[in-house]
């Protein structure tokens, strides 16, 4: 495919395929048959797979993820989105107490390879409830996986990996990034299941990590830069199973550490990579690991979210002290 | 305090009434006198092994356990009327249900010892494993008859619940998503009179139960929960007509949780012991007894044979159960997801070096 595309149309892509694929996968939420979802992201979904595989539910995402966790126990596959990750909380129940436990408690006898999708993260100036970053409550929860893609290409893939595995996947995507970010995506997929990151730049002075749309901040941060410190980025993309392995490589090599996140500061997962750090690289660190991240706030309206988010400069500032450190 | 004068209701069906009397005009089912000592049979495993699990716990052999007595008819009418069909969806307190079904009670007594083993049979007989999660429940059993529906193939999904569950938020949305999406699922409410020390009146303002079908798009009706016999006959005719409209049904089964709501609990601190008695005389094994003796020439020494078969299978799987090898303590980590991921793999191996340093 030749024109470049949104991670909206690799998104959509991956479902055709998924859904032309196998039978069993079925797509179900709050406008994502006829609207083809309030982003687009399963537009023309129902033209092509009808409306037993691709279902408009009532208002209710304690509905729709009960009967995900019906429906995935029960031989299908089901892509579950919910309309914004703010409202994920009605669901919150279905997914801790059930999604993320039928296999163990079953011993296996029953499972949930089940996708729940969410818009997530902020940067769109929206009404209320429509920017939270709260994927730190999902890895929290033993028996989930969690990713999160920051470009097309990854998207596309990430979603075949995750509908793929037989384990329940909170798939969150930045809606910030939905369209701003382009690329070309080659003619067949490459399912990335979750549990492994993507190093975008290698570099010797400082392992940065990020996910979501703040890592294409701290990638537009340091291509701004005029002398930009020589610097491992990666995307995590996932967010547990946690790619361990690429993390303690580049802290090994680099001595210096910076996470990017936006979500809040107290319990978000820049602490967990700082504890796994500690563990696993200590006495390779050069300087304590450094975040940036959100407020322990509530995201502001948007009038304010500029204030909130961390932008360029305080990416930029936090660059500096973690390498004069 | 409730006593629920159910027989002077005329909306609540019954064919056989407390004394074991039939009432020959509501009859539609063909009689036999093998269906009826199966279902009492059932009902009198039910019964017997629930007091056995209570004693156990007591004696410290079992943990907590959520009492079935009272309820039989309600359950194994439901069960065996389906035939092996159908997928059930239980609570927490279907012993009843689930043995009627086929489970193997040294399952249940895994289950109620604390042991995630308890639910591995589930699959092959169609049962969902239980549900704690009051209310929680009817919502997955409405997702797997959408699956069947959507895989041509299908199946009447049978959540079991007890009035507490019609207050829950997922419950609602159990109702409606059913009525919309138009799924064979039966909705099976045992209407136990109390969720723990809160009684029915208190729980909704509604009427009854059943009409909460109606907010929702579908039919709902009551039936006397301890009338094995109309719980049976109603089943079947709504197992075809839910697959053949379909459409979902809603039933509210009248009857009576007798025990206390767990053996951590002690029901005499909110309820009379008179309201137990008169319930005590609307007891479902008794009628079905009754009518036994005066229609099936069952005379007391198929009684005493049938609790002496019914107390060897109990004790057989007793034993069956003091057999099994303890769980082990590696499957806490390796069950959690189909593949250890490394975290999990670092935590098995973290267990495994402090069990093996005595």
């Amino acid at each position: 495919m030749s024109e470049p595309s949104t991670l909206v149309d690799a998104l959509n892509r991956a479902h055709r395929e998924l859904m032309r694929q196998d039978d069993s996968v079925v797509v179900l939420g709050e406008d994502v048959a006829r609207n083809g979802g309030v982003f687009r992201v399963t537009e023309g979904l129902l033209e092509e797979f009808g409306p037993d595989r691709v279902m408009d539910t009532p208002l209710s995402e304690g509905g729709i993820v009960g009967s995900t966790v019906g429906m995935s126990a029960h031989g299908l596959r089901p892509i579950a989105e919910i309309q914004f990750s703010g409202f994920i909380h009605p669901a919150m129940d279905q997914i801790v107490s059930h999604l993320a436990r039928l296999r163990t408690r079953s011993r296996g006898t029953y499972t949930c390879p089940a996708v729940i999708r969410a818009p997530y993260t902020g940067g769109i100036k929206p009404p209320e409830h429509h920017s939270e970053s709260l994927e730190a409550l999902y890895v929290h929860v033993p028996g989930l996986k969690v990713v999160t893609p920051s470009r097309p290409n990854d998207a596309r893939n990430m979603l075949h990996g995750a509908v793929r595995d037989p384990d329940p996947v909170m798939f969150l995507e930045p809606k910030k990034i939905y369209r701003s970010v382009k690329e070309e995506l080659p003619e067949d997929p490459n399912p990335i299941p979750p549990g492994t990151a993507r190093r975008e730049r290698t570099g010797e002075e400082v392992s940065i990590f990020s996910w979501g749309s703040m890592f294409q901040g701290v990638r537009r941060t340091l291509e701004s830069l005029e002398n930009a410190p020589s610097a491992d980025l990666i995307d995590l993309r996932s967010l547990f199973p946690i790619d361990r392995q690429t993390i303690v490589e580049s802290v090994r090599k680099t001595g210096r550490v910076l996470i990017v996140q936006e979500a809040p500061r107290t319990g978000g997962l820049a602490s967990e990579l700082t504890a796994l750090i500690n563990e696993q690289a200590f006495l390779y660190l050069e300087a304590p690991v450094h975040r940036v991240t959100g407020f322990d706030t509530v995201f502001p309206y948007p009038r304010l979210e500029d204030h909130y988010l961390p932008g360029e400069k305080r990416i930029q500032s936090a660059l500096e002290k973690v390498i004069s450190f | 305090m409730t006593t629920g004068t159910i027989s002077e209701t005329a909306d609540v069906f019954q064919i056989l009434d407390p004394e074991g009397n039939l009432d020959d005009n509501r009859l539609e089912i063909e009689l036999s006198r093998s269906l009826l000592t199966s279902l009492y049979r059932d009902m009198m495993l039910s019964r017997r092994f629930d007091q056995r699990c209570i004693n156990l716990q007591r004696q410290g052999k079992l943990g907590t356990y959520a009492s079935v007595r009272g309820q039989e008819a309600a359950q194994v009418g439901v069960v065996r009327a389906l035939e092996g069909e159908g997928i059930l969806f239980p609570s927490y307190r279907e012993t009843a249900a689930v043995l009627a079904r086929g489970i193997e009670p040294s399952e249940l007594f895994l289950y109620w010892a604390g042991d995630e083993r308890g639910h591995r049979s589930g699959r092959s007989r169609g049962v969902f494993p239980f549900c704690v999660d009051v209310g929680s429940h009817p919502i997955h059993a409405v997702g797997a008859a959408r699956a069947r529906q959507i895989q041509g193939n299908p199946t009447l999904a049978v959540p079991f619940f007890g009035d507490g569950a019609t207050s829950e938020a997922d419950f609602l949305a159990a109702l409606n998503f059913a009525g919309v999406w138009e799924t064979p699922v039966l909705f099976f409410c045992q209407n136990n009179q109390w969720a723990i020390s809160v009684p029915r009146e208190q729980q909704t303002a509604s009427e009854t139960l059943a009409q909460k079908s109606e907010a929702f798009g579908f039919p709902g009706e009551r039936v006397d929960g301890n009338d094995p016999l109309a719980v049976y006959q109603l089943t079947r005719r709504l197992h075809r007509r839910c697959l053949e409209e379909p459409t979902p049904y809603f039933v509210e089964a009248i009857t009576y949780r007798l025990g206390d709501h767990t053996t951590a609990d002690d029901a005499r601190r909110y309820r009379t012991e008179e309201e137990v008695e008169a319930w005590k005389k609307r007891d479902p094994l008794k009628r079905l007894r009754l009518f036994l003796e005066r229609q099936y020439d069952w005379t007391r020494q198929d009684q005493s044979d049938l609790e002496s078969e019914v107390d060897q299978v109990i004790d057989n799987a007793w034993e069956e159960y003091c057999q099994i090898p303890d769980p082990d303590p590696d499957s806490i980590l390796e069950s959690t997801y189909e593949t250890l991921p490394d975290e999990l793999r670092q935590q098995r191996d973290e267990l495994r070096a402090e069990r093996s340093d005595v």
